[in-house]
């Protein structure tokens, strides 16, 4: 056990801050879920990253990233928070696809896809839920049907995050006749290919953040699938792990923010109620107890372990640590929490409120907690289902 | 940066572990009730014989000289098992505190010996009666003084094996030993982070005898741990475990530092760890229903000596104001996670 970074790690972090100091826009992107102009610029984004090496820092060069380790990795994500870099629009392909492509995938499906997600030229959506299969995944209806080097899709995918702007998707696709977690395969199609129609759906910040998907007789080649026929619903539950294990919320995220909210907290120390202080300090250390078991794992993963059914617990904890950071955030703010950013005195709301409404989701999305504690009851603790 | 433990330190953990939780069952644990005894003598000289005892000291002190890291895990493992004798306490907190501050003292050459300690965080003094010396605070002095020099009364507790005294005693000049306040601040961390390790055993504990239960015991013809009412407990009682471990860890490998960063987070890894021994304790007694509120169902061991700990060298407030301290007067943020003064 040694927690410090060595001289290679510290001079990492410093060659990563100052490209993000020469590179990170001066004025905030517009939200990549908002317009077409927001999404576009965030994929210019991605490719003034990729120009500096920074695409997907963990990939192995060939496919477009720069082989390096996961401590780098927590490192560069520090970094890249600190600086308030942009959001990374395609975490649908680097975050989720991108390491199940690279688990499961052959040579020329890593070849063909990697590259090009990690440079932002193809962003992905991802096509889980259906409007009948949420949380019981295995209920999807969607069918896949071979004929000869293809698969006709035909099916209804809903609550799809970056569906409206993206260029790709990927979902679970059923052959007829087949039942539960038997005969999905897991299916990429491109979002404007003949026979696919996305409409957008709404947030509750009003934002066109997810869509839903109906296909009808859409060809894609047999290429498109990952890993072998039906079976996809155990690729998914890999994707799952990442989403929930290590890549989906960096630690940094909420670090950044426990410091804001500490900074916000000294302005107004004088005129809120004294028992703030008391979640301002919680606030601090669940965001490093977050960070702090990030590391532990990201170590033993490096030392060859892998992420058991323990990544539920991490899903868990920071959805729930954001939601109390940013109530307390706007429990300083009080009666001006309400004010949106425009409002003439909103003054120094700034995001807090839209970064509380976006926190809310964080229970829900990526299978929902209440999925995750069965998960953990059952596979962790060893109790009947 | 490597947040992980060598196969020693692992292989020694799993030996203490096993010791513990193979001597000092709930069985044992009622046996010695009965008995109104304070140490079981078979239990206590294995522990001894494996050299538990002996972690924390120097060499020179016939020592295995080794670091909070490595003892962390055999807190754990006394608070998994609900141990009774003192072996934290004066093996993790007394024993390296008096081998600084008098090395020569007797009562180090013999390592069955324990040592209890005052500190003015705690109004009791611990495990007294078994003790062979006392590290004891007068005014700003310390003292070291014989068993046979102080007088006791005996201060019940809700924890039946907690054995907490009043210390009467006069200080002299031959009871007087130089300290540092660092020698004093060093022994505070130590027990509280220790008290942090036990809480994580002693949650653990309390999870495992509920997640037992909710398999066995069957309502409407089902397990039931089948309900996703008495699973979310558990899971939610789990995730508090895992979020607290990670802290006591780090806290374990930063505590020589002995700046702010380090303070704040032997008092972070204290509040979470008590905190998930709390919850995990309440959340296991619920599981159990009308059987966890009685004396028969073991849990209770695990659930009041959480709540002593809790309050025992700084309460809750005493440690948030730590980490505040830590938050308030240095920067925070991604970069600052592993930060400390400059040495």
């Amino acid at each position: 056990m040694d927690l410090a970074y060595t001289p290679e790690q510290d001079a990492f972090r410093a060659e990563v801050r100052a490209w993000l100091e020469a590179h990170v826009p001066a004025t905030p992107l517009e939200h990549f879920d908002a317009t077409r102009e927001g999404f576009e610029a965030h994929r210019d984004w991605e490719r003034t990253l990729k120009s500096g090496d920074w695409g997907m820092v963990t990939w192995p060069r060939e496919y477009g990233g720069r082989g390096l380790d996961l401590i780098q990795w927590l490192i560069f994500e520090e970094e890249y928070y600190r600086a308030g870099a942009p959001g990374r629009v395609n975490q649908n392909g680097i975050f989720l696809l991108g390491p199940t492509l690279i688990e499961f995938g052959t040579p020329e499906q890593k070849g063909r896809f990697l590259p090009a997600m990690a440079s932002g030229e193809e962003i992905w959506a991802q096509a889980w839920s259906e409007p009948q299969a949420g949380s019981d995944l295995a209920g999807v209806r969607a069918t896949a049907v071979r004929e000869g080097d293809e698969y006709v899709l035909n099916g209804h995918k809903i609550w799809s995050s970056r569906a409206v702007f993206a260029d790709w998707a990927f979902g679970l696709f059923r052959e007829p006749g087949t039942e539960r977690h038997k005969g999905l395969s897991l299916i990429f199609f491109p979002l404007d290919a003949p026979g696919v129609t996305v409409n957008a759906i709404q947030k509750i910040n009003g934002h066109a953040g997810f869509a839903e998907i109906f296909l009808e007789d859409v060809r894609v080649p047999a290429f498109n699938r990952l890993g072998d026929e039906g079976q996809g619903w155990h690729i998914c539950m890999a994707t799952a792990g990442f989403e929930r294990g290590l890549m989906l919320r960096s630690p940094a995220r909420y670090q950044v923010a426990a410091a804001k909210l500490a900074a916000l907290y000294k302005q107004h120390e004088n005129s809120v109620d004294p028992a703030i202080r008391n979640d301002v300090v919680r606030a601090f250390m669940n965001a490093e107890a977050y960070a702090l078991s990030i590391y532990s794992t990201a170590s033993k993963l490096m030392a060859g372990a892998k992420i058991g059914p323990e990544a539920s617990t991490n899903k868990i904890f920071w959805s729930e640590l954001d939601i109390h950071l940013h109530q307390t955030a706007l429990a300083i703010l009080g009666p001006r929490a309400e004010l949106l950013p425009t409002a003439p005195d909103a003054g120094d709301v700034g995001d807090w409120l839209d970064d509380y409404i976006f926190a809310l989701a964080g229970p829900i999305y990526a299978g929902s907690n209440e999925i995750q504690r069965n998960i953990i009851a059952e596979r962790m603790l060893g109790l009947p289902r | 940066m490597n947040f992980t433990y060598t196969e020693e330190q692992l292989m020694f953990a799993e030996t203490a572990r096993t010791l513990l939780t193979d001597t000092c069952t709930p069985a044992h644990l009622r046996e010695m009730m009965a008995r109104g005894e304070a140490r079981d003598d078979t239990r206590w000289n294995a522990i001894v014989e494996t050299g538990l005892t002996l972690v924390l000291l120097p060499e020179a002190a016939g020592g295995l000289d080794l670091a909070e890291v490595d003892f962390a895990p055999i807190a754990e493992a006394a608070g998994y098992a609900g141990l009774p004798e003192p072996l934290v306490e004066s093996a993790g907190v007394a024993a390296p505190l008096l081998a600084a501050i008098a090395p020569d003292h007797d009562v180090l050459t013999d390592p069955s010996a324990t040592i209890a300690i005052q500190h003015p965080l705690n109004p009791f003094v611990a495990d007294a009666d078994t003790a062979t010396v006392l590290i004891l605070r007068h005014e700003n002095e310390t003292h070291v003084v014989a068993a046979s020099a102080v007088s006791l009364t005996r201060e019940e507790s809700i924890d039946p094996f907690r054995r907490l005294f009043r210390v009467d005693w006069s200080p002299t000049a031959e009871t007087r030993v130089e300290a540092d306040q660092a020698g004093w601040d060093l022994a505070l961390d130590r027990a509280a982070l220790f008290a942090a390790a036990q809480g994580l055993g002693l949650a653990q504990r309390a999870i495992d005898l509920a997640v037992d239960y909710a398999k066995e015991r069957t309502q409407f013809g089902k397990p039931i741990g089948s309900y996703q009412a008495v699973k979310h407990h558990l899971a939610s009682a789990q995730v508090a475990v895992e979020f607290a471990r990670p802290v006591v860890q780090a806290a374990a490998a930063a505590i020589g530092r002995q700046d702010d960063h380090a303070r704040a987070r032997v008092s972070h890894a204290k509040l979470v760890a008590l905190e998930a021994a709390d919850q995990a304790g309440r959340s296991s007694i619920q599981v159990h229903g009308a059987m966890g509120y009685s004396w028969e169902v073991d849990v209770h061991f695990f659930l009041k000596r959480a709540m002593a700990l809790t309050y025992a060298w700084g309460d809750p407030a005493f440690h948030r104001a730590r980490v505040a301290e830590r938050l308030f007067r240095h920067p925070a943020g991604p970069d600052q996670l592993f930060a400390h003064e400059a040495a």
